[in-house]
């Protein structure tokens, strides 16, 4: 509570009374300042706070009324009643059932093989010995700055060829988008992962070694064990990073005529708001939008301390 | 011993590099080597032309906008998300100083942490879908809608927002409008990030500015902001390539893509307009390989200017 800062003479909120002494001069004019500071800062707080909230929220209530409401009466928050047939509607129209199961697929593939081989290469560079590792990390850190949208031409091409002689690494095929996300992941899990392996005691693995523990063995039982706190805030910054990957799905999922699509959820949306003439359906695009934003800021409110520290943490280190 | 040593440190490598190297470095290599062809990109054929994709490139007036625009982003998203998200993070903190116990949250603090962070979860393209219903360029649009009941606009000529070519400041309007969305997406985790680095400071160090009669601004300007100089790099140099990456937004968002009027062309829509458009794959290519130099320079820059003695407390 903000306001609860009395000025000392009442002294009785819990707050110290401050000491008596001579030399204090600086408490007497801050607390009114304190108060005026802080009614000020929570006002832009809260102004702020409302454009984050309410264009979502405004999301939220129109995927409950009609689409003539939404014509009539486009502004209020407040549905007349609840249209639940928006919700069915666009979750049959843009298929969401295939889309969820499509991303929990590939997001879940990718982010399992991104963690896997991510800190098996960073583990390897980072606590051994042996010609060519500062080559190999160099390369890794090299992906860091280049954009993905430079390698589309090639990237396509590639995996059109790649289709042609393994079908299960064309286009429009799980396997190929998983391998692709894991690949354009792995800078940034090696670097940091790198970091944190660097960090490790060295006595432990001195000690398994000595004990007759092989390399690999201590790397799964000891190793990684220890780096869990690192694998936590990749983790999350992968899952984020790799659900919302809307680029390299909208260039390599292109099924061949007749094949159904696999689309994980951002191409999905767009698919629904580009190309399905969704504009008429006002109504069943903010269900669909609702459906895809809810479970995610559920599940981020649920975590949210661990995914706050994860992706701030992630980028600082 | 020995022996082992190595073929465990080649067996941990060989997948990762592996795939590394055959869908990202391998691209990027395939490139340069296309951009100096004719290739068209539905056909086999393609010749060597030299370097006269890059004499193109360099009188391309579409590559020139989109040289242009991303400077723009450059500039404006790091600057704007940079002093807001800083603002945001001075209030949440240095605002509730009210105890003698020093920096103090405000009251609510993590509250309008999470509230804040929110779009940092959400989907860029869920953002973009969102907005464009913000965005609408009539009185449905939310916006819009508000500014009509508010009297600021005509409901004549309601705003077009993102269709909307025409020069503000210089600039084609579309690119604010865009530039709104991405600073309103970057603020939270921005903020975040520098009231963590903030709360790090030792609090003696804010005790003894006050003791000596510093003011709530003076000390922001004259500790704070320099203890956090790291943070404020480390944000700089991410926003850069989120400056760059614009082009979901310029996706979902724009007519045809880049348009209107190919007023939000960005490098990555050229590239893609020209290899899947027009069929010319090895000019985009060689488009690819300009928008990696520039990445490079950009970097570079970074590097030199953020390179600075860390202050450990």
């Amino acid at each position: 509570m903000s306001t609860v800062t009395t000025p000392p003479a009442t002294g009785t909120v819990g707050v110290q009374p401050p000491p008596p002494g001579k030399g204090r001069s600086g408490p007497k004019g801050s607390s009114v300042g304190d108060v005026a500071v802080s009614g000020f800062s929570h006002l832009f707080l809260i102004v702020w706070g409302a454009m984050v909230v309410l264009p979502l929220l405004w999301v939220v209530m129109s995927s409950f009324k009609s689409d003539a409401e939404i014509i009539r009466n486009p502004l209020s928050m407040i549905p007349d009643g609840l249209h639940w047939d928006n919700f069915s509607r666009a979750w049959s129209n843009g298929h969401f059932n295939d889309v969820f199961l499509d991303t929990i697929i590939i997001v879940g593939g990718g982010v399992f093989f991104t963690m896997l081989l991510g800190s098996m290469a960073a583990y390897v560079l980072a606590r051994y010995e042996f010609p060519g590792n500062r080559v190999i990390y160099y390369m890794f850190l090299a992906g860091l700055t280049l954009p993905v949208y430079m390698a589309a031409v090639p990237l396509y091409k590639g995996i059109d060829n790649m289709g042609k002689i393994l079908p299960f690494l064309g286009h429009n095929q799980y396997a190929m988008l998983i391998l692709v996300y894991v690949a354009w992941s792995l800078s940034f899990t090696v670097f940091f992962m790198h970091s944190f392996f660097r960090t490790l005691p060295s006595t432990v693995a001195e000690a398994g070694l000595v004990d007759g523990c092989s390399h690999t063995a201590l790397f799964f039982r000891v190793m990684l064990p220890m780096a869990k706190p690192g694998l936590i805030s990749i983790g999350i910054f992968n899952v984020i990073g790799q659900w919302n990957q809307w680029y390299l799905p909208v260039l390599l999922m292109q099924p061949e005529s007749g094949e159904t699509k696999k689309a994980p959820i951002a191409q999905a949306l767009i698919d629904l708001s580009v190309n399905q003439g969704y504009r008429s359906d006002w109504s069943g695009m903010f269900a669909g939008l609702t459906m895809a934003m809810l479970p995610v800021l559920a599940v981020y409110i649920i975590f949210q301390r661990q995914v706050q520290a994860g992706l701030t943490g992630s980028i600082t280190k | 011993m020995r022996h082992g040593k190595a073929r465990f440190v080649a067996s941990f490598l060989v997948l990762p590099v592996g795939l590394y190297v055959f869908y990202v470095l391998w691209p990027y290599a395939q490139d340069i080597g296309y951009s100096l062809t004719n290739w068209g990109g539905y056909s086999d054929t393609q010749e060597f032309v030299g370097l006269d994709n890059y004499v193109r490139l360099v009188k391309d007036e579409l590559i020139r906008k989109a040289f242009w625009h991303s400077v723009f982003f450059l500039v404006t998203v790091p600057v704007f998300t940079i002093a807001l998200a800083l603002l945001f993070a001075f209030l949440l903190n240095v605002g509730g100083r009210g105890s003698r116990a020093g920096v103090r949250g405000v009251w609510g603090s993590s509250f309008y942490k999470v509230v804040f962070f929110f779009p940092q979860v959400l989907s860029l393209v869920l953002i973009a879908i969102m907005w464009q219903a913000i965005y609408r360029g009539d009185e449905q649009g939310l916006l819009n809608g508000i500014l009509m009941k508010i009297g600021l606009v005509d409901p004549e000529k309601p705003l077009q927002f993102v269709a909307d070519p025409t020069p503000f400041l210089g600039v084609p309007t579309v690119l604010w409008w865009l530039l709104l969305i991405a600073v309103w997406g970057g603020t939270g985790f921005y903020m975040v990030l520098f009231s963590a680095a903030m709360q790090s400071i030792p609090k003696d160090i804010f005790e003894a500015a006050t003791l000596d009669g510093a003011t709530r601004v003076k000390t922001f300007f004259r500790i704070t902001l320099p203890l956090l100089r790291d943070s404020v790099s480390v944000a700089w140099v991410y926003l850069g390539f989120i400056a760059l990456d614009m082009y979901a937004l310029v996706y979902v968002m724009t007519p045809s893509q880049g348009g209107p009027d190919h007023a939000s062309e960005v490098f990555a829509s050229v590239i893609n307009f020209t290899a899947f458009n027009k069929g010319q794959f090895g000019y985009a290519c060689a488009i690819a390989v300009a928008l990696g130099i520039f990445t490079l320079l950009l970097a570079a820059v970074q590097l030199r200017v953020t390179r600075r003695e860390r202050i450990e407390y």
